[in-house]
């Protein structure tokens, strides 16, 4: 009796719980690592007001770009944005996400982080492998009463293609030109220095266990395990060390307003609080989708994240988009995404 | 009378036809099962081949001898990946054979009875271990060890010898080629001394008792009776561990410092085929990059190939000594 009724509240239960999910969409997304936190914590917070679904597979910004030409999924998600051209040519729209930076660390025993100072030059010679100690004059100068010791600069860097890595190498190439000559930019380059590390997490374990190592992670992952990180100095010359202030200084300066579907990299951004490696991740829709009630509801979840997830980005150690952007975004959505 | 004598050559007969319809079936189902193998192999091969025909075109036979790796110039060369594979892989059999077959003939020759359960035991568990485990424990514990002690002292005493001392010189960050080669030694010694040891086994104890009765110490019985008996399959099994550490990913990732230059020196990084392709194919974002990767996947078969050929051609040269 008592096992026959628990048998049929099973079924019931069951029952309910396919009705449910087949009453709520699930948007389906994909793309960049770097987001997936952030997008995560949303789409639980999401789930639990609108009882919608977010599947959202980092799978890497190639990845996710390859999915939304492929229409496999609702939105595709890429740390690098695409150019108009490119755009163009598929249908495709874009706009930002989330805020994030690249920030250097290093493996230098008495040193707190936040207390060395680079500048974007001399992170380029260092990853050139034409800065190799860490006495270096250049270093030495703006690192005054620094115990700079005379061992061997070991350069890390991803050996995956990585979002992040855009961005560090993106900085790199505005500030050096014989970088952007001899290496240039892309989500993976020709390092001419150094050993690779798959991910923010091998970056992060090659730098602690090699002496003297340098190496470059995302600002949460840095904060998160408590990584000693560098101050870079930005475009009107003061040394600014990553944080969530300086982020969002960084992308309140960057000239969105002129940009054209968002193509703007906001690395070496003018503002005088900004830290120079900010970054930004870019969702990437189809602006006439086969599916329109799918991609109704993917923009009506970024609506909610911009409106309700701040808190969660910024606990995570992202940074939400200044106000103006957001605006900026709502008037792109209602001019491109007309369904 | 004759009724149940032809009813009994009948239902032989039904039995005959029943059988050779089972062995019919049974030799059908086993071809099957043999030509699975090679219908797999061809496909992965071909398919491998064709995916990667635009790096193939685009390159041609510079290719293999390239150093180059650009994904932002779009050039690409395998030479760094097929030299790490190769190199990693050999340094991992010359530490791994000497240990196995230390290993197989304790078990098998001087163990006492008692011990010889929990060792056996223990080198299959080994075996299961995942290889991410060991990359961990390769990154996390060896590499700071090396790093710190073993590879400045090779650099310091082995590295101003002439020739030999090139393989040894570097800067001592405890990740590279070397480093590799040692992870992936202990992970194909569960597998070769197992084998080693099964085939140990299989030597009559008749042999080993006359030789013992003729005055024999167990070193001599070792390598007149126990290794000639069994040559093919010790080497046979040696390349089954040299397969494994060709192809693996996970654990050398970990540990070879993925970076795509042409050292002789073991101390440094270098970069291996089947890393490059764990690390790079996520994000491969043009049709070339992508195609390089999936031809690298061809050369590994490529490489895999001719070393089992090689192999093949010394156990016939061996096979043909005896003969004579």
């Amino acid at each position: 009796m008592t096992k026959s009724l628990k048998l049929s509240l099973a079924a019931l239960a069951l029952a309910a719980g396919f009705a449910a999910t087949a009453q709520a969409a699930d948007i389906t997304g994909a793309g960049a690592t770097f987001v997936y936190p952030a997008l995560s914590k949303w789409s639980a917070d999401y789930n639990k007001v609108t009882g919608n679904q977010v599947n959202y597979q980092s799978i890497g910004s190639g990845g996710g770009i390859a999915q939304i030409k492929a229409k496999t999924v609702d939105f595709g998600s890429s740390d690098a944005p695409l150019k108009p051209e490119e755009l163009a040519k598929f249908g495709l729209g874009q706009f930002p996400s989330v805020i994030g930076g690249v920030v250097p660390i290093v493996n230098l025993p008495g040193i707190a982080p936040g207390k060395i100072r680079f500048t974007g030059p001399i992170l380029a010679d260092i990853f050139m492998g034409k800065i190799a100690k860490w006495n270096d004059p250049a270093l030495v100068a703006i690192n005054p009463g620094l115990p700079l010791p005379d061992s061997r600069i070991t350069v890390v860097h991803r050996s995956d293609g990585s979002g992040t890595t855009f961005n560090w190498v993106n900085y790199l190439s505005k500030v050096s030109p014989e970088w952007k000559t001899k290496v240039g930019e892309g989500t993976s380059v020709k390092w001419p220095a150094g050993v690779g590390g798959k991910g923010n997490e091998g970056v992060a374990a090659y730098t602690k266990q090699i002496k003297g190592a340098i190496g470059y992670v995302e600002l949460s992952y840095a904060l998160v395990n408590k990584l000693v990180y560098g101050s870079v100095k930005n475009k009107s010359g003061k040394f600014i060390a990553p944080s969530i202030a300086s982020f969002q200084a960084a992308a309140a300066s960057a000239d969105w307003a002129n940009s054209k579907d968002f193509y703007l990299v906001m690395t070496d951004a003018p503002g005088a609080d900004a830290y120079p490696i900010a970054a930004t991740n870019f969702i990437i829709m189809y602006k006439k989708p086969k599916d329109k009630a799918r991609a109704r509801q993917a923009v009506d979840f970024f609506k909610w994240v911009y409106a309700n997830g701040d808190a969660a980005a910024t606990s995570l150690g992202y940074v939400p988009l200044p106000p103006a952007l957001v605006k900026q975004i709502d008037a792109y959505w209602a001019t491109n995404f007309k369904f | 009378m004759s009724t149940p004598a032809s009813m009994t050559a009948m239902s032989s007969d039904l039995r005959a036809a029943s059988d050779a319809k089972h062995d019919r079936l049974f030799r059908w189902a086993v071809t099957a099962a043999g030509l699975f193998v090679l219908v797999t192999l061809l496909a992965a091969g071909l398919s491998m081949f064709w995916g990667g025909r635009e790096a193939f075109q685009t390159f041609g036979f510079g290719f293999l001898t390239s150093t180059e790796w650009d994904p932002v110039q779009q050039k690409f060369g395998a030479l760094v990946p097929i030299y790490g594979t190769v190199v990693t892989a050999m340094i991992a059999l010359i530490i791994a054979v000497p240990v196995s077959f230390g290993i197989a003939l304790f078990l098998t020759e001087v163990s006492p009875p008692w011990l010889r359960t929990p060792i056996g035991a223990a080198i299959e568990l080994l075996a299961g271990i995942p290889s991410i485990i060991y990359g961990m424990w390769g990154l996390f514990v060896l590499v700071p060890y090396l790093g710190e002690y073993v590879f400045p002292w090779l650099d310091e005493n082995i590295g101003p010898w002439p020739v030999i001392g090139a393989l040894f010189r570097g800067p001592p960050l405890g990740i590279g080629m070397f480093t590799a080669g040692l992870v992936l030694a202990i992970m194909v010694i569960p597998f070769i001394s197992s084998v080693m040891r099964e085939v140990f086994l299989t030597v009559p104890n008749r042999l080993k008792e006359s030789a013992y009765a003729l005055g024999s110490t167990t070193t001599e019985v070792v390598w007149n009776i126990v290794l000639p008996y069994t040559r093919s399959a010790v080497i046979g099994g040696i390349f089954l561990g040299l397969g494994r550490a060709l192809g693996e990913t996970m654990a050398v990732t970990f540990v070879l410092g993925n970076a795509h230059f042409l050292t002789t020196s073991l101390l440094e990084p270098g970069n291996s085929i089947a890393a490059t392709i764990a690390n790079e194919f996520t994000e491969a974002d043009s049709p070339l990059y992508l195609s390089s990767l999936i031809a690298l996947g061809f050369l590994l078969f490529v490489v895999t190939f001719i070393v089992l050929s090689i192999a093949k051609f010394m156990l016939m040269g061996l096979k043909r000594r005896e003969g004579k």
